[in-house]
């Protein structure tokens, strides 16, 4: 664990700069975290499925995968992907400050 | 009156429950078990068959004849369950009430979720071992398959015993050397997993082994669709993987009554449960088991087994009016065949991930933890007996406590800030 500066505020992320406690979050420090990954700006449908992961996780304990973000966040699978390129699971977490998902075992 | 439980599906964990309910309460309840069919198949077997090391009637047997007399089985189809009136809807119209529900339904495979899975090529160049039929149809292509791309793809996770498409691998690759054609013959793990397995000792251990086994893995591969004809992987982020012959796990998800019972699942159709007491989020007469539920572990046989001391621990004291002290600690363990008459096994639980060392015992156990050897391959042939007349029946296996003994380091350091 380690703490950086995100949008002036001092926060603790694991190695791969996921945020350690959801609590520390904030809306510009999401916004920092979407510019370091590539994405310029949030877009509302950006918004939509970062405030659908972190509630998810805040309620259940647990982000949901990219299947059930598909059924159930509003935004198809394939946008999902446009949206956040790469994986769209794991950046969304990231950017809504909640743990990396831990993929089931 | 008599307490009514009612337990829905009649397979590992189902059946496991209901004989382990019926010593506990003789006659002091009734207990009623229902399943779609009598076919009771035995899932870890399904990984020989398509390589002829098991015929599929060697692992089939009657769901009926697992029982204890005075357990109730019957045959029907669940439809719904209205939670608010404790009643079973069957989808012959029968309404099935209960004081207790255990819900042992388990996944089912999902292959209509993937875009161009399900079609003519299914079955002839597309196939899965994941069902009876399929492993049975595999066979034939796997012994016809001389040169090649074989292509192994976990479309999604979660699955049912997610170690299983690997030792497909192993076993795919002990075979192809045996006849000869190896060389010929380029196998591929496709997995939607960032490595070959879901915690890092163990998977990189499995990775070292693909290696030397000279298998490709594509990780990080969410396949979007399969073009049939052109025989390609899509994924999502638009890579592809050509394949001659693949062996598919399709996504796999709740049964479609969970959909139909509002508040009881998530949007996979899994039960929302309390990952220590398996009691469902839904209500507190219901209980889940193996499979079926949502708690972050793997979907395995051994799990649904260690669970079961739990659940009906939990059931007892909940139908006392007591506390519930049934604590399950995520305890999981799988042999993994491995080729060449060699398995290696790993054992971990919700705060321990698998490690090195030996097994039941931490130290002096005589099964190594994560490294081939015969005997573990051979405790894995022996397993097929004490499934059914050891674990079914509901007894305890000797030595094999469902609680994890831990000596691994505990996970919470690594996941620290995650709720537990
Ligand atoms: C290829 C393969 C290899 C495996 N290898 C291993 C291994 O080596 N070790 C290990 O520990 N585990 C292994 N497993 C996993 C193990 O078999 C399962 O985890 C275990 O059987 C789960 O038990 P369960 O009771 O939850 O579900 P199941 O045993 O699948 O039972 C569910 C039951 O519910 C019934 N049902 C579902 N819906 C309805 C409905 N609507 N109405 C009526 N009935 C319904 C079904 O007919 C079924 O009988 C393997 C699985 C597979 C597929």
């Amino acid at each position: 664990m380690s703490t950086v500066m995100l949008a002036g505020s001092t926060v603790d992320v694991d190695p791969e700069g996921f945020l350690e406690h959801p609590e520390q979050w904030s809306e510009p420090i999401a916004e920092e975290i979407a510019r370091t990954n590539g994405i310029q700006s949030l877009t509302e449908r950006h918004w939509q499925v970062v405030n659908f992961m972190r509630t998810t996780y805040l309620e259940s304990g647990s982000a949901p995968s990219i299947r059930s973000l598909g059924k159930t966040s509003g935004v198809p699978i394939k946008e999902l992907y446009e949206l956040f390129p790469k994986g769209p699971a794991k950046l969304a977490a990231k950017i809504g400050g909640i743990p990396k998902p831990r993929g089931c075992i | 009156m008599s307490q009514r439980i009612v337990i829905l599906g009649g397979g590992t964990g189902g059946t496991l429950v209901a004989n382990r309910l019926q010593r506990q309460y003789g006659d002091q309840a009734s207990i009623t078990v229902i399943d779609r069919d009598d076919v009771h198949v035995y899932q870890p077997g399904l990984l020989f068959v398509p390589f002829g090391l098991a015929e599929p009637q060697e692992i089939v047997r009657p769901r009926h004849a697992q029982f204890r007399s005075g357990v109730d089985f019957r045959i029907g189809e669940v439809d719904r369950v209205d939670i608010a009136h404790d009643t079973v809807h069957l989808a012959d119209g029968v309404e099935v009430p209960y004081d207790v529900l255990v819900i042992a339904t388990g996944a089912v495979l999902q292959p209509e979720e993937t875009d161009g899975l399900i079609g003519p090529e299914w079955g002839r160049s597309m196939h899965t071992f994941y069902s009876l039929q399929g492993a049975s149809d595999l066979r034939g292509a796997m012994a016809g398959f001389e040169a090649g791309r074989l292509v192994v793809n976990v479309i999604d996770m979660p699955i049912k015993c997610p170690v299983a498409p690997l030792e497909f691998c192993f076993l795919a690759d002990w075979q192809l050397r045996q006849r000869g054609v190896r060389d010929d013959v380029e196998l591929t793990f496709v997995t939607p997993l960032d490595g070959a397995f879901t915690t890092p000792v163990a998977s990189s251990r499995l990775a070292g082994l693909l290696r030397e086994k000279n298998i490709n893995v594509e990780s990080e591969f969410a396949t979007g669709r399969v073009d049939a004809s052109a025989r390609r992987l899509h994924s999502w982020d638009e890579r592809e993987v050509p394949f001659d012959l693949l062996v598919a796990i399709p996504a796999h998800g709740g049964p479609s009554y969970i959909a139909r019972s509002p508040g009881l699942g998530d949007a996979l159709g899994f039960v929302a449960a309390d990952r220590h007491t398996l009691q469902a989020r839904a209500a507190q007469n219901i209980f889940v088991i193996g499979d079926a539920s949502d708690v972050p572990t793997s979907k395995a046989g051994s799990v649904t087994h260690f669970e079961g001391d739990t659940v009906v621990e939990n059931i007892r004291q909940f139908l006392a009016g007591d506390e519930l002290t049934g604590f399950y600690d995520g305890h999981a363990n799988c042999f993994v065949e491995t080729g060449f008459h060699r398995a290696l096994l790993i054992d971990f639980a919700y705060e321990a991930e698998p490690l090195p060392g030996r097994f039941p015992e931490r130290h002096l156990g005589p099964l190594p933890l994560l490294a081939e050897s015969r005997l573990n391959h051979l405790a894995k042939l022996a397993f097929q007996p004490l499934y059914w007349h050891v674990l079914l029946p509901g007894h305890d296996i000797p030595g094999v406590s469902s609680q994890f003994h831990p000596a691994a380091e505990p996970r919470a350091q690594q996941t620290s800030g995650a709720p537990r």
